[in-house]
């Protein structure tokens, strides 16, 4: 790192990594294995526009081995530093993206990213949909991890019902704001809310 | 009255306790020290270096004294410290052709340029025991002679120069590491080697000597096979450019292999490749033999089914750490899954026995 | 082992790990490759489980160790050991006081929670491998959901003995794709597995890791003529009287005198401690 690097490069990590990183790594795990619904993750203080959730899932899940895409409106210098300095993930382009952030539509389109081929299916990205927010449910979800059904606001349906259809392939999905998160794997059925 | 067995913590803490004291074995026999296993006991240091994966006498020496002399448990030892180290950065390359060799020979040709060096080899003792040694090991000094200033070329640099050798391809890509990505097939031959090199030295032996024998014989003569200290040099990003942090002992067996030529490559030789941590003559010679085997496809010839072709099989199966901890853990409790066989099979002959009852039945009335 | 790190791994052995159980449980009983680190157990004492464990746990949780349905076999005492000393997590033998149960060859006989992770230990993962020992193969055959190997092996078993043979590791079917190994548990324990839990599997030696969220559909290979039976010994315990659970059977002299008790030692014990008593279970008391 060289002198002129900005100060809050340095800040906003993990305060104890190893128990900040297990904390989060639970939620992220409980929200993967319980679609829809929201945990509290927290953590990080990751630089401006970013929400604690989505910093605290980039500390806890990258490292040099996962190559990060950062899309449109969230790429920036003072993020790029971050990153680097905390995980020391490289940032690629979103077709070798292990993690990929970003706001849903800046992520778009969907079908740049590795969906993991048919006998290594986790050869694939993670998307963390950074939003403004938590608001109502337009989708009704079932599948692994779900009781009956489960109820979630997505940005659209489509886009996701067609990522189900590949199943086993496909990209995943964490939807972080504030410092909650909740995810949605390939796995999930996606059906419009009556 | 039938009480459940309890105090599996307290069994485990008291047969540690003993564990120890056969270790220690005769209080009124001197202790050993590190400095004579490192000293004395040179190449099984070497050995759980090799298989260890991490060179450092000092430690092997330490694992050797804990494992009672167990190389295997030794190199579990080893393994285990290794996996919790911090990785720093990576080396250059070493540059064999730069060692300071101890020992040197080839089989190929009757001299080369560097000379046959026998060094401190086995190879022609007359294994008689020695019962002197059993006294006292004192020994004269050996004789001396100025060490060669000038770097020891490869003996296949020869065969090159007549184009009569394969060339290995070049590459400054960044081989694998089966210790950070799980191995998925094929391996490619990087993480093949990797995986021979910290392989069981029997495992890999018996699969050269099989080669040997005929399961898919590659014809080796051991064109080289050198031992000595290579410098090791890394890259320090502050300081932008490399500085030596140590040196390492090797041993290198490159073979020269027969190859009829193929559709697009006309006759001409082939080669194995060894390279082992300290001195291991024979785990690197038999290394440079598997290796050779496994490159049957790579080099358009017939695979005849040999073990020692079947990369799957040979790099799942050298790990002595997988293959100890999986056999012996048959020896843990294993009653569940047997009270399961033994409802069924009683069931299979319960059924088994009224079928034939049945059987017998009707047999009686007709 | 205070030079060790919390839950003894390094933190980027366990984001590669945590990765692994991430993309499991995305793609319930697809077996996830990792690159498993050599522990300071052997291979095959549950190195797979303790790495899962490690990546999972955090100081708050009370962990659980059970080895054939037992808190004190050797194996399952070493297992906790490592985590008191190494997490500083509190320990417990009852199992609904468990946030974190880590399993060899059992699912608990109570019925697990939400708030509850079921770690497995597996030595084989792949469900294929006694038919077809190529990983290369393998790997195909699930790819292409190839699995009619598996079902000629169970009927060449039914035509034989006129039953499936095989009485764990029973293979499951998860959520209509994955053909999974559940581990080597005793069949009787495979209806458990559409749990509240999450089940996640740690296979060390062979690099796998592999998951099974709440609620998702586990099923048990079988034939409409030949339906799947989770079996036990027909006996109630000798100590609690549970009619439900499964049975070890114990030899108790030279005549060859036998009991049976619970495998599950916490659920027989809290039985016995609500007041049920089986055949010996008043002078076992």
């Amino acid at each position: 790192m060289s002198l002129e690097t900005p100060n809050a490069v340095y800040a906003g990590g993990f305060s104890n990594p190893p128990v900040a990183a297990a904390h989060a790594f639970r939620a992220a795990m409980n929200a993967m294995a319980r679609p829809g619904e929201v945990q509290d993750i927290t953590g990080a203080a990751p630089p401006d526009g970013i929400s604690v959730a989505a910093g605290s899932l980039l500390l806890t899940l990258c490292d040099p081995e996962t190559g990060v895409y950062l899309a449109p409106g969230t790429d920036s210098g003072a993020l790029r530093g971050w990153l680097a300095f905390h995980t020391g993930a490289p940032v690629v382009p979103a077709e070798q993206a292990d993690f990929a952030l970003g706001s849903w539509e800046a992520l778009m389109p969907l079908d740049r990213f590795r969906i993991g081929t048919p006998e290594y299916p986790d050869r694939s990205a993670t998307l963390i949909v950074d939003t403004p927010g938590y608001y109502g449910t337009n989708a009704v979800l079932s599948g692994p991890g779900i009781k009956e059904t489960a109820r979630m606001q997505l940005p659209e349906l489509t886009a996701f019902q067609n990522n189900a259809a590949l199943y086993p392939l496909g990209v995943d999905f964490f939807f972080t704001s504030g410092s909650l998160v909740a995810a949605l794997p390939r796995s999930t059925g996606i059906t419009r809310e009556a | 009255m039938y009480v459940a067995v309890k105090g599996g913590e307290r069994a485990i803490e008291n047969a540690h306790a003993w564990l120890a004291e056969e270790r220690r074995g005769d209080t009124s026999v001197a202790e050993l020290s590190l400095d004579q296993i490192r000293e004395q006991l040179s190449l099984a240091v070497n050995r759980v270096m090799a298989e260890g994966s991490l060179y450092d006498p000092e430690l092997a020496a330490l694992a050797i004294k804990q494992s009672r002399g167990d190389l295997i448990e030794a190199i579990f030892l080893i393994r285990a410290y290794r996996t919790t180290l911090p990785r720093f950065g990576y080396s250059q390359p070493v540059e064999t052709g730069e060692m300071a060799c101890d020992r040197r020979i080839s089989a190929t040709f009757k001299d080369a340029p560097g000379g046959q060096v026998l060094g401190p080899t086995f190879d022609y003792t007359h294994r008689l025991l020695d019962f002197k040694l059993a006294a006292e090991g004192e020994v004269p000094e050996a004789p001396v002679s100025e060490p060669r200033l000038e770097a020891t070329p490869h003996i296949s640099e020869f065969l090159q120069g007549e184009d009569i050798i394969e060339r290995e391809p070049s590459s400054d890509g960044v081989p694998g590491d089966l210790t950070r990505e799980p191995m998925s097939f094929p391996a490619g031959r990087a993480v093949r080697l990797q995986s021979l090199t910290r392989g069981d030295e029997g495992f890999i032996l018996g699969m050269a000597y099989s080669t040997q024998r005929g399961y898919a014989r590659n014809h080796a003569f051991v064109g080289e096979l050198r031992i000595g200290t290579v410098p090791v040099e890394m890259d320090i990003p502050e300081l932008g450019f490399a500085i030596e942090i140590g040196e390492v002992e090797l041993t290198e067996c490159e073979t020269v292999n027969q190859f009829k030529g193929s559709k697009t490559v006309p006759p001409q030789f082939t080669r194995g490749y060894g390279l082992v941590f300290g001195q291991s003559e024979r785990k690197s010679i038999a290394m440079a033999l598997v290796d050779r085997a496994l490159r049957w496809e790579e080099l358009g010839e017939d695979n005849v089914g040999a073990a020692a072709q079947d990369e799957e099989f040979v790099l799942s199966h050298a790990d002595n750490i997988q293959a100890t901890g999986f056999l012996e853990h048959i020896k843990l409790p294993h009653y569940v899954d047997f009270q399961s066989e033994l409802e069924l099979v009683r069931k299979l002959r319960r059924e088994a026995a009224e079928m034939a009852e049945t059987l017998a039945a009707r047999e009686a009335a007709e | 082992m205070n030079d060790y790190n919390f839950a003894y791994l390094d933190e980027q052995t366990k984001r590669m790990i945590r990765r692994a159980i991430l993309k499991g449980l995305a793609v319930p009983g697809y077996q996830v490759p990792f690159a498993s680190r050599e522990m300071p157990m052997p291979y095959g004492w549950g190195t797979g489980g303790v790495q899962v464990s490690a990546a999972t746990l955090t100081p708050e949780d009370t962990l659980k160790v059970i080895d054939q349905g037992a808190d004190d076999t050797t194996n399952a005492v070493s297992i906790r050991k490592f985590f008191e000393k190494t997490a500083g997590v509190a320990t417990t033998e009852e199992t609904e006081k468990a946030s974190v149960i880590q399993t060899r060859h059992r699912i608990p006989e109570a019925e697990l929670t939400e708030d509850q992770i079921l770690v497995y230990q597996v030595p084989i993962p792949e469900p294929l491998r006694f038919l077809e020992p190529r990983e290369t193969e393998t790997r195909k055959m699930h790819s292409l959901q190839e699995y009619g190997l598996m079902h000629v092996k169970l009927y060449e078993d039914i035509s034989q003995h006129g039953a499936i043979a095989t009485a764990y590791a029973y293979p499951v079917k998860v959520e209509g794709r994955y053909v999974m190994d559940p581990s080597p548990i005793p069949k009787f324990d495979n209806p458990k597995m559409e749990m509240a839990a999450i089940q996640l599997f740690g296979a060390g030696r062979e690099q796998r890791i592999y998951a099974v969220p709440p609620y998702t559909q586990v099923v048990s290979l079988d034939f409409e003529d030949y339906p799947f039976e989770a079996s036990k010994a027909d006996h109630p315990c000798d100590l609690c009287g549970a009619e439900d659970s499964y049975l070890d059977e114990v030899i108790l002299d030279d005549a060859g005198t036998r009991m049976f008790v619970c495998s599950d030692t916490d659920y027989c014990r809290t039985r016995r401690d609500a007041g049920h008593a089986g055949r010996l279970g008043a002078e076992a008391a």
